[in-house]
């Protein structure tokens, strides 16, 4: 079963600069993803960059992942 | 018509369409039955397209809209996005705007 950590390592590893922070029971998952990539890029954009970085496994291995895309600025005002 | 026509036709036909799991009314997952509430909410006529009910559209929107998951939302033709992304808009108003066609 895919663990939050398979899919937090495919991320990081194929989606340059990003960090991830995920939950999930192997079925249901839910990251927020941060990457300074994502900038100038609309939703769309920045989740098909993580769907990139997964590439095939979104297909097989993982029903179901929730989605929260932001650069560090953004991320950092909201904390703000 | 193949798939990829008959999709075409049924984005291109419709305002506002939202390929989803069930109906509106009886949703089969909870991602798209979060996407058809929202849609609900804002008050606009929309139309759905079960995937449950055609395996090839299931498949075929996916290849469509080069896109992974269901359900997915198209406005005036226009690919939006998916459950998440329909949230976001919808809880910045950026939806209602688009919805209107103010955006």
């Amino acid at each position: 079963m895919v663990t939050p950590q398979d899919i937090k390592g495919w991320i990081e590893e194929n989606l340059a600069g990003s960090r991830v922070e995920i939950d999930g029971d192997g079925h249901h998952f839910e990251a927020l993803i941060v990457c300074p990539g994502f900038s100038g890029k609309n939703r769309i954009q920045r989740h098909q960059m993580v769907y990139g970085a997964l590439g095939d496994r979104m297909k097989s291995e993982i029903h179901a992942l929730s989605m929260k895309t932001l650069t560090p600025e953004e991320q950092a005002s909201l904390e703000g | 018509m193949s798939i990829q026509e008959q999709i075409k036709e049924l984005v291109e036909s419709n305002e506002v369409v939202l390929f989803m799991k069930g109906s509106p009314d009886f949703p089969q997952c909870g991602f798209s039955s979060r996407a058809s509430q929202i849609l609900k909410q804002c008050g606009t006529h929309f139309a759905s397209v079960d995937v449950l009910q055609n395996n090839e559209v299931r498949e075929g929107i996916k290849q469509f809209s080069n896109w992974p998951t269901i359900p997915q939302l198209y406005i005036r033709g226009e690919f939006v996005g998916g459950s998440d992304i329909v949230m976001e808009m919808f809880e910045s108003g950026e939806l209602q705007k688009k919805l209107a066609g103010e955006a």
